[in-house]
């Protein structure tokens, strides 16, 4: 039997990065907030200790921070005319679970998109012809742009604290800094990361071939820091222990480090872990959202209404949240009709790994954000003419970790057991470095997210279906990339080179990236969008709908900078706007 | 402000009518960080002693298993020397050993498409239950009733090899090669709380300093070689008994 709770004004599904700003903000605000999170509680002092956290077995390997596939996963084929098979054990990205999300054990990197893509779609057109566009692609403009993002980009990296170094200045190029970026309007709060060895070579090589390298923006952070919610931070102390990991030595950006200390303060918030939203309770007219249903650790059902229904669980789920509750409508392939689960895409990756003599690279000495960048081929800061390609990628030369479950770098052709290994491993550990490029993935009307048929979550619901590949137009831009990476690692003095682009289908098993976007796309026209450019729901007004979900297709770049900041600008329009005169911010 | 007004004069008392509502099924957090001093959920460490999954025999082929795959050689101990058979052994009797944390809900077909990875619905404990006797009967009809363990190293060796090229036709031969190697790579290299890299063997071979959790005297020297031994979860075996 489900019970009925007292009415909040708003319920916050999902409680990381997105949920815990908007939470803290609203209640700020006056609302009484409650957050419903169907994962864990987790606290930096208590689930990150420093004495166990530094455990590679338990939390990169046996998964111990992320969703469990038992409890939830999507489905996954690379075609539309194939079966779909649910993805027993994750591999490719790993999707968070529990206060704080994947905000908890990601890596750091904290980029803003380019103001070129936000306008992929009309810039491409205008330079290179429509015929530039690749075959049955979705490609759209946002309906934001950089210069009107960015004062929200400059919250966030407030709030997180973000170590880098500008590069554009209120329009004047800075030294040092990426001359490419979007103008900002001050510095990054706190100094860019110390470099080693590999990101010194890297910056030289690539000073001498004309690019223009920078340390990238780093959510591992380099100097004390207080952020504007009073939360302080601790330096980086290069522990190698970041993707994966909850940070014990409050370094890492993060929900726990940056927001929640501040939330838990605030007297009309109030969060409930392990209680799964399964739907979100519509009118009579489908046109206004009563509340939720949540089912609780023992299987409880309950009713929890609210006048405000913000959705910022993981971008899959909430595009499975808006299907399974019937906000907007379904995107159907075949008709190429419909918005929700349109425009699924990812990250590409290309580069180039090259084995070193005589060096001490310490990959173990790393943070998740530690690295030198090149962003000189990156979205269309370079002439694509001929190249067959639209999009770009950023270029760097970094060390996450040296976590050697993992990380054992051998040469190809080197046996994959035995005393030949072990002297390899061995020989090589110290000797390995790769210059990596992170490329964009375009939108296509055969990429996209439903529900499947077949296959459903303990509480018997459909699992949400994924169908993706890489494109063409993904494949010659991996390629290109890799060839760029190889020419640079080349330069820093490598003599083997192997080069790594995209080869076969889309695989679940090698992990790759978590950036999984669209699906519930931000957008001007409600035929092609789930979203207005609040964020806010064409269909249902009072929901908002945060997270990369919202990404029309993805840039070259890791998405949470961008996620941090639609959230604020999300959160100023609800505020300012909404609040007072609730409806629809942008007439359809 | 038209949503909240009229219940933010009643906020306080509306969230003690909420808790009073709420059962203890779910955890409700308000007003502070539920934090306390020296709270912590560490990894329970592995104890030496007799196999919790495996029997005798089991144990047995796995060591010599795991003998093959990291050799005691001039460059330091082997997997076996290390305690991967007891590190395998914990973590087959633990939720990895049945695949408790993953989706295994079927149907499973039979042609799945290689990129969409694990399809079976054989968990880690039946792999090595049946891998082992299929590897054993293996032996006994080829090597006139040997077992693996009694083999020489070299036709181990060979016998290896066929299971990873797949020429050694067992049932689900390579998937068993598979997972016996994963097992083995995660405990020599994993932390020595879980029973294997005993005295931190595979750390000192690659020179990965362990736990210590600040390099920043790495970063202000680079390219230097690192010279401090490990550190483990547990500490060192030089502070102490450990």
């Amino acid at each position: 039997m489900v019970r009925r709770l007292p009415p909040k004004d708003v319920v916050i599904v999902g409680l990381g990065w997105t949920g815990s700003i908007l939470a803290l903000e609203l209640a700020r605000a006056g609302l009484e907030v409650v957050a419903l999170e169907r994962g864990p509680w987790r606290d930096t002092a208590t689930d990150f200790n420093i004495g166990t956290t530094p455990d590679e077995l338990r939390y990169s390997i046996r998964h111990e921070l992320f969703l469990r596939p038992r409890q939830e996963t999507v489905t996954m084929r690379n075609t539309p005319d194939q079966l779909a098979l649910p993805i027993r054990r994750w591999g490719s990205f790993l999707p968070g679970n529990g206060v704080g999300g994947a905000g908890v054990h990601w890596n750091g990197q904290t980029w803003r998109f380019l103001p070129n893509d936000f306008k992929i779609r009309s810039n491409t057109i205008a330079r290179y012809g429509d015929k530039a566009l690749p075959d049955g692609n979705h490609i759209q403009d946002w309906p934001v742009t950089y210069e009107e993002l960015e004062p929200y980009y400059d919250r966030f990296e407030y709030v997180a604290g973000i170590s880098g170094k500008a590069g554009n200045l209120k329009g004047a190029t800075q030294p040092g800094g990426n001359p490419f970026e979007g103008a900002r309007a001050r510095e990054y709060p706190t100094k860019p990361l110390t470099q080693g060895y590999a990101q010194d070579l890297f910056t030289k090589a690539a000073t001498e071939r004309g690019l223009h390298p920078f340390p990238r923006p780093s959510a591992n952070i380099s100097e004390p820091y207080t952020n504007p919610y009073g939360c302080r931070m601790a330096p980086c102390t290069f522990c190698g222990f970041c993707e994966r990991f909850g940070c014990a030595n409050y370094s890492k950006s993060s929900p726990q480090t940056c927001v929640l200390p501040a939330l838990m303060r605030e007297p009309l918030f109030e969060a409930r872990t392990e209680c799964e939203v399964t739907k979100v309770n519509l009118s009579g007219d489908g046109k206004h959202a009563t509340g939720v249903t949540y089912v609780d650790s023992q299987g409880q059902e309950w009713e929890q209404p609210g006048e405000l229904v913000i959705l910022c669980a993981f971008s899959f789920f909430n595009v499975r949240l808006m299907l399974l509750s019937g906000i907007g409508q379904p995107y159907d392939r075949d008709r190429d009709e419909g918005v929700v689960g349109r425009n699924y895409a990812y990250q590409s990756a290309g580069g180039s790994t090259a084995f070193f003599e005589n060096v001490n690279f310490n990959p173990f000495a790393a943070a998740g954000s530690l690295g030198a960048a090149v962003d000189d081929y990156n979205s269309d800061n370079f002439d694509h003419t001929n190249l067959g390609f639209v999009g770009g990628a950023s270029i760097t030369c970094a060390y996450t970790n040296g976590r050697p479950i993992l990380y054992r770098p051998v040469p190809p052709g080197t046996p994959t057991w035995g005393s030949a290994w072990k002297r390899a491993v061995k020989d090589n550990y110290q000797k390995v470095t790769s210059v990596g490029a992170q490329g964009s993935v375009m939108s296509y009307r055969d990429c996209f997210l439903d529900l499947d048929p077949t296959y459903k979550d303990p509480l018997g619901r459909p699992l949400l279906r994924m169908t993706f590949d890489y494109k063409n137009n993904e494949r010659k831009l991996s390629d290109w990339m890799s060839d760029r990476c190889d020419e640079i690692i080349r330069a820093m003095g490598a003599k083997t080179t192997q080069k790594t682009p995209i080869r076969g289908p889309w695989s679940v098993i090698p992990y790759q990236t978590t950036h999984n976007t669209g699906g519930a796309i931000m957008g001007d026209d409600p035929k092609t969008s789930a979203l207005n450019r609040y964020l806010q729901s064409w269909d249902v007004p009072n929901v908002f709908v945060m997270g990369a979900s919202a990404f029309p297709q993805n840039a070259g770049y890791n998405p949470t900078g961008t996620v941090g900041a639609l959230t604020y600008w999300a959160l100023d329009a609800i505020r300012d706007r909404y609040l007072k005169s609730p409806g629809p911010l942008v007439q359809a | 402000m038209a949503l909240s007004t009229r219940r933010r004069l009643l906020a306080g008392s509306a969230l003690f009518g909420v808790a009073a509502a709420f059962p203890a099924a779910a955890r409700t957090i308000a007003g502070a960080m539920p934090w306390n001093p020296n709270e912590a959920y560490p990894p329970s460490p592995v104890l030496p002693g007799r196999y919790l999954f495996f029997r005798p025999e089991e144990a047995a082929a796995v060591d010599a298993l795991v003998a093959r795959l990291v050799p005691n050689d001039e460059l330091g101990p082997g997997a076996k020397e290390a305690g991967v058979t007891t590190f395998i052994d914990r973590q087959l009797a633990g939720p990895y050993g049945g695949h408790d944390w993953l989706y295994m809900q079927g149907p499973f077909p039979a042609n799945p498409l290689p990129s969409q990875g694990l399809q079976s619905p054989v968990v880690p404990r039946d792999g090595y239950r049946q891998g082992l006797a299929a590897l054993a009967e293996y032996c006994r009809s080829t090597y006139s009733g040997k077992v693996f363990a009694d083999l020489p190293p070299a036709e181990q060796d060979k016998v290896l090899t066929g299971l990873e090229k797949g020429e050694v036709k067992i049932k689900d031969g390579r998937a068993f090669f598979d997972l016996l190697l994963a097992n083995t790579m995660e405990g020599f290299f994993s932390d020595p709380i879980y029973g294997g890299n005993r005295d931190m063997v595979g750390w000192k071979l690659v020179g990965f300093p362990g736990t210590r959790y600040d390099y920043r005297d790495v970063m202000a020297k680079p390219n230097q070689p690192y010279t401090l031994p490990p550190v483990a979860i547990g500490g060192q075996p030089a502070w102490g008994n450990r």
